[in-house]
């Protein structure tokens, strides 16, 4: 049973539990990831959705429960993490780019040190995927001197050079200023529409999540409330929870879009 | 008056200046020394091993926690005891050396747990073991913000081996106490003496923000001015 599961899903997440000291944020999560889909997580602050992403590459070590990415148990101690991970790439809120290096150094280094690149395979490769997120004249710049949209395109573009199978996004835009947020999410929309790539996005933008995903899963309080496709869910929602928390976060948005108008 | 006082001093410069070299010689031996004592146990401070763990609080809490002076005499008068005879250098140059890499230990765990644990995290997440992921992402990013700490321990250093004078090396301090003996003019003498540290811990100081500027993350804001 767990054979078939395994081969036809990307990720593989069964009764995940995450604790942080006595507090236990993720309580008992069971779901799956097919290949090429994107999926969506929807949420409250403190839903446990952060701690999930950061679950799936051991980021933060689960206290009970499985997790299996592309047929591998992540959750064996005698699985090798490090291999696991240069074929996931990662997107943060907060960019966490390395500041004391230039923005083609941020996408170098990780080739040439993990994907053992030279030095010039590494650099061309830099450059098509600064060509991707629109980031070429700022190749030689330093994190700390670009806008948040555009350390947030050099993330991205430092995650897709690793060439992952997952991408795993999270709040990639909740840190910008919302004229930046646009410019990061047409990259997300360009890739997730030309790769075949499995994408796990944490998201408030509901016309994006409307745009890229496949399905929505909504969490809250470190359980699945609800999940299904992205179309049902976000205009027919069936627990009340998810109708609450989609009403809400819609009418921040028309606060938002009617103080800017 | 201050004329024969300022050509007393002069006269008695070129002395207590080569005592100068040999202060100066001795704190970067000991500064050197705490360097490498200061990384093999700052990083154990921070290590999930256990032992290595124990062994380096152990090491920082009872350095820190006893006066450089009587360190300078357990290593050169007690040390014997055991069979261990040190000339007064040596044992000068140990136990600053053992002193200051305590102090050391802990600037660098510090300055490491200083970065967010978010850089770790997206090194670890391309695919970088921690090994790699302390060479390339940390360790660069701590080094820069330790340099202030770091060249404020030398300068404290500088200060504090004027101590060794008291198992007779022939340092700053001491030729000073010398020259004070035959004269009798402490108050011009010592004046002397601290004249000359100071300028070494001046110059420190300003190396300290030289450094700093030349290794800064361009588009790091600094508060200047605040």
């Amino acid at each position: 049973m767990v054979e078939k599961l395994l081969r036809n899903h990307m990720v593989l997440v069964e009764d995940l539990h995450v604790r942080y000291g006595s507090l236990e944020v993720l309580k008992g999560i069971t779901f799956s990831v097919n290949y090429g889909e994107k999926v969506v997580i929807l949420g409250p602050s403190g839903s446990g959705k952060s701690t999930l992403l950061k679950s799936l590459i051991l980021l933060v070590k689960p206290w009970k429960g499985k997790i299996f990415i592309d047929g591998e148990e992540v959750t064996d101690p005698k699985t090798n993490i490090v291999k696991i991970r240069q074929k996931v790439g990662m997107v943060f809120q907060n960019y966490n780019l390395f500041p004391h290096l230039t923005v083609l150094r941020n996408i170098t280094l990780p080739l040439e040190k993990v994907k053992k690149m030279s030095k010039e395979e590494a650099e061309k490769k830099a450059w098509e995927v600064l060509k991707l997120v629109g980031l070429e004249d700022k190749a030689h710049s330093y994190p700390l001197q670009l806008s948040g949209g555009q350390q947030q395109r050099a993330a991205i573009a430092r995650a897709m050079a690793m060439e992952p199978k997952l991408l795993l996004l999270d709040e990639p835009t909740s840190a910008l200023d919302p004229e930046l947020v646009e410019e990061v999410l047409e990259v997300l929309r360009t890739i997730a529409i030309k790769k075949q790539l499995t994408m796990i996005i944490v998201t408030h933008e509901l016309d994006f999540a409307e745009d890229v995903a496949d399905r929505i899963v909504f969490i809250d309080h470190g359980v699945i409330v609800e999940e299904g496709r992205a179309s049902e869910i976000l205009h027919t929602p069936k627990n009340p929870r998810t109708r609450q928390f989609l009403r809400r976060l819609l009418r921040r948005k028309e606060l938002v879009s009617t103080v800017t108008a | 008056m201050i004329i024969d006082s300022l050509k007393f001093i002069l006269s008695i410069v070129p002395f207590i200046a080569q005592g100068l070299t040999v202060t100066i010689q001795i704190s970067l031996a000991g500064f050197a020394l705490g360097m490498i004592l200061g990384i093999i146990f700052g990083l154990g401070r921070i290590s999930s091993n256990i032992v290595y763990h124990a062994i380096s609080s152990i090491y920082v809490e009872v350095i820190r926690g006893t006066p450089l002076f009587v360190q300078i005499l357990i290593i050169y008068f007690g040390l014997p005891s055991l069979g261990i005879n040190l000339d007064p250098i040596t044992a000068g140059i140990l136990a600053l050396g053992i002193n200051s890499g305590a102090y050391q230990a802990e600037i660098l765990r510090a300055g490491i747990q200083s970065i967010p644990i978010e850089q770790l995290n997206s090194a670890l997440s391309l695919g970088m073991t921690r090994t790699q992921a302390m060479i390339y992402v940390i360790l660069p990013q701590a080094i820069r913000v330790v340099i202030p700490a770091l060249v404020n321990e030398l300068v404290i250093l500088v200060k504090d081996s004027a101590l060794v004078s008291v198992i007779g090396v022939a340092e700053l301090t001491r030729r000073g106490e010398y020259i004070v003996a035959w004269s009798w003019r402490p108050f011009e003498v010592y004046s002397a003496v601290a004249a000359l540290y100071f300028i070494v811990c001046y110059t420190l100081s300003k190396v300290s923000k030289y450094l700093e500027e030349k290794l800064s993350i361009p588009g790091y804001m600094t508060r200047k001015g605040m």
